[in-house]
């Protein structure tokens, strides 16, 4: 047989596969990622069927699924929406990080993973699924509800706190001392700053750089920015994920609708490749060791981002029934609490056991925030006729 | 009006006033342009009770049959000073005697001295209709005269 042909079949039955996994997905109304974690976990070392030969494109690939991932979440927002969005919901994003990162710390510390993967762990729990979210928000047509702007904006904080996290997280992973820690947490808060200000001032440029008429010659020169921006700026030792956010902020208006709508397909297809090369790294036998955190993690952390999101809701004069659905709105976690696993592990600085506790985390939050949406109403009309206001 | 506007990070703006009867009504744009109609809930102001995907095309239809009766008082405001003349909405009901008949046919300005100065139909305003302007039932007539011509007219109308 050819060389070529046993990856290409791999690859062919991978993506069928994963086809097939997404229908089924949003037919029963979750997000596909924890089933893309599955199948990944089931063709891994240690899985049902390994598989081998396709390492050297699935590894590539996951990458750029990373950057597609956050240069499309850098273009869903302009610097003047993050901004303003920074102003309104600073108190509650601060709630929001302190609640829901103090958690995953502090297991991670009770397993003895130390500072750096107690982090990790941080960010794990931290950071809510947009993707999920918008994505459940538009279905149940809560778009229109008074309490999604709160939810929305708390989002927006997590973004950019990303945007900062993400190379501080990097710097320490690649074991550099306090003092290149301090650095990267300095290079990381310039160069945010120096974007955001750019993207303010002169984002018509940027995008004047990458727009063309021609779609083939637009996506090229979208596609090339990115991964170009993304390696210098993972030679520089920030995140070359974070490279590509501030590459997405910094294109606005219509270059970024159009951005958008070409890259979202490829952003699917390469991100599904990420979830599952994540879980094919993942051996599925060290997970039932720490399944029992994982379950307590989502149980702790889906109180706290309840919580978070009834008080950021309530702080803007909105009723109980509205403070409970922007708090449940919250609870998905996602494709971000697995890039930052993926960090972290393929750095080789934490716990072997990170992956797996991240996996099993993310495959109940993922499933459980969907939900959590959806039941939240006539679980709050339940409390609320046990307990009169 | 006082209209809130408020951006939707990542999606759009959501613009929306509250009305006397407690209910918020408002749109949705996205940012690709196209926009939702919300209505929302009487016991939770929170929430929606529907969100409605519109075409540009519906919601300027809507836009116009709102604005319609919004049209006839503007006209009134117009000829207030005109002591006299007064301006109705006459609906021309289907299978009214001049449905599918054109305007000439009614001979209204004839046998009322009313004239009909605009047809709202399925949402669009027709200005100043000629003679040779084929009715629908449905159809809104916008129009301009005394009291009593206007009331003899809407007999014209409703029995031929």
């Amino acid at each position: 047989m050819p060389e070529t042909a046993v990856p290409l079949i791999e690859l062919g039955a991978v993506f069928f596969g994963l086809g097939l996994l997404g229908r089924l997905a949003w037919r029963i109304g979750i997000s596909p990622i924890p089933l893309y974690l599955v199948g990944g976990l089931a063709f891994g070392a240690g899985g049902l069927v390994p598989l081998h030969g396709i390492e050297g494109f699935t590894h590539i690939a996951g990458e750029i699924g990373v950057i597609l991932l956050l240069l499309l979440l850098g273009l869903e927002y302009s610097a003047a929406e993050l901004v303003t969005g920074l102003r309104r919901s600073w108190m509650a994003g601060l709630l929001d990080l302190v609640l829901n990162a103090a958690p995953g710390a502090a297991v991670a510390l009770m397993l003895g993973w130390g500072p750096i993967g107690a982090l990790a762990m941080a960010g794990v729990t931290y950071i809510s699924s947009s993707g999920i979210i918008a994505k459940v928000l538009g279905d149940l047509g809560r778009l229109g509800n008074r309490e999604t702007p709160v939810v929305l904006s708390i989002l927006v904080f997590e973004d950019l706190a990303m945007a900062v996290y993400l190379p501080i997280l990097t710097a320490l992973l690649a074991g550099a001392t306090l003092l290149g820690g301090l650095t990267a947490v300095g290079i990381s808060l310039v160069a945010v700053t120096v974007v955001l200000v750019v993207a303010l001032r002169f984002g018509r440029f940027v995008s004047m750089i990458v727009d063309s008429p021609h779609p083939e010659v637009f996506l090229l020169r979208v596609l090339g920015a990115a991964l170009l921006v993304a390696g210098v700026a993972s030679q520089l030792q920030v995140s070359a994920a974070v490279g590509a956010f501030l590459l997405g902020i910094a294109i606005s208006g219509a270059t970024a609708e159009n951005a958008t709508k070409l890259l979202e397909p490829l952003r699917d297809l390469f991100a599904a490749v990420f979830f599952v090369v994540f879980g094919l790294n993942t051996d599925p036998t060290t997970i039932p060791p720490v399944l029992g955190y994982a379950v307590a993690l989502a149980f702790v952390t889906t109180l706290t981002k309840v919580a978070t999101g009834w008080w950021a809701a309530r702080r803007q004069g909105i009723g109980r029934l509205g403070r409970a659905r922007a708090g449940a709105a919250l609870v998905a976690r996602g494709e971000f609490s697995i890039v930052i696993a993926g960090l972290a592990v393929s750095a080789g600085a934490v716990d072997s056991q990170l992956a797996a506790l991240a996996t099993a985390y993310v495959l109940l939050m993922a499933i459980l925030g969907p939900v959590a949406a959806r039941v939240v109403e006539p679980v709050a009309e339940l409390f609320r006729r046990k307990v009169p206001a | 009006m006082n209209v809130e506007v408020t951006p939707l990070p990542g999606i759009g703006t959501r613009q929306d006033f509250v009305s006397r009867s407690g209910r918020r009504i408002g749109v949705i744009t996205y940012r690709d342009g196209h926009a939702e109609l919300i209505v929302s809930k009487q016991d939770d102001p929170d929430s929606c009770v529907a969100s409605i995907p519109m075409t540009i095309e519906e919601s300027s239809t809507l836009a116009n049959l709102l604005g319609a009766p919004h049209l006839v008082a503007q006209l009134e405001d117009q000829h207030r000073e005109v002591t006299g003349v007064t301006t109705r909405q006459l609906p021309l009901a289907p299978g009214s005697p001049f449905d599918g008949k054109t305007l000439g046919d009614t001979e209204l300005r004839t046998r009322t001295a009313v004239s009909v100065v605009a047809v709202v139909r399925t949402g669009t305003v027709h200005p100043s209709p000629r003679p040779d302007f084929r009715f629908a039932g449905g159809d809104m007539l916008v129009t301009v005269g005394t009291a009593e011509g206007l009331a003899r007219a809407a007999d014209v109308i409703e029995h031929g």
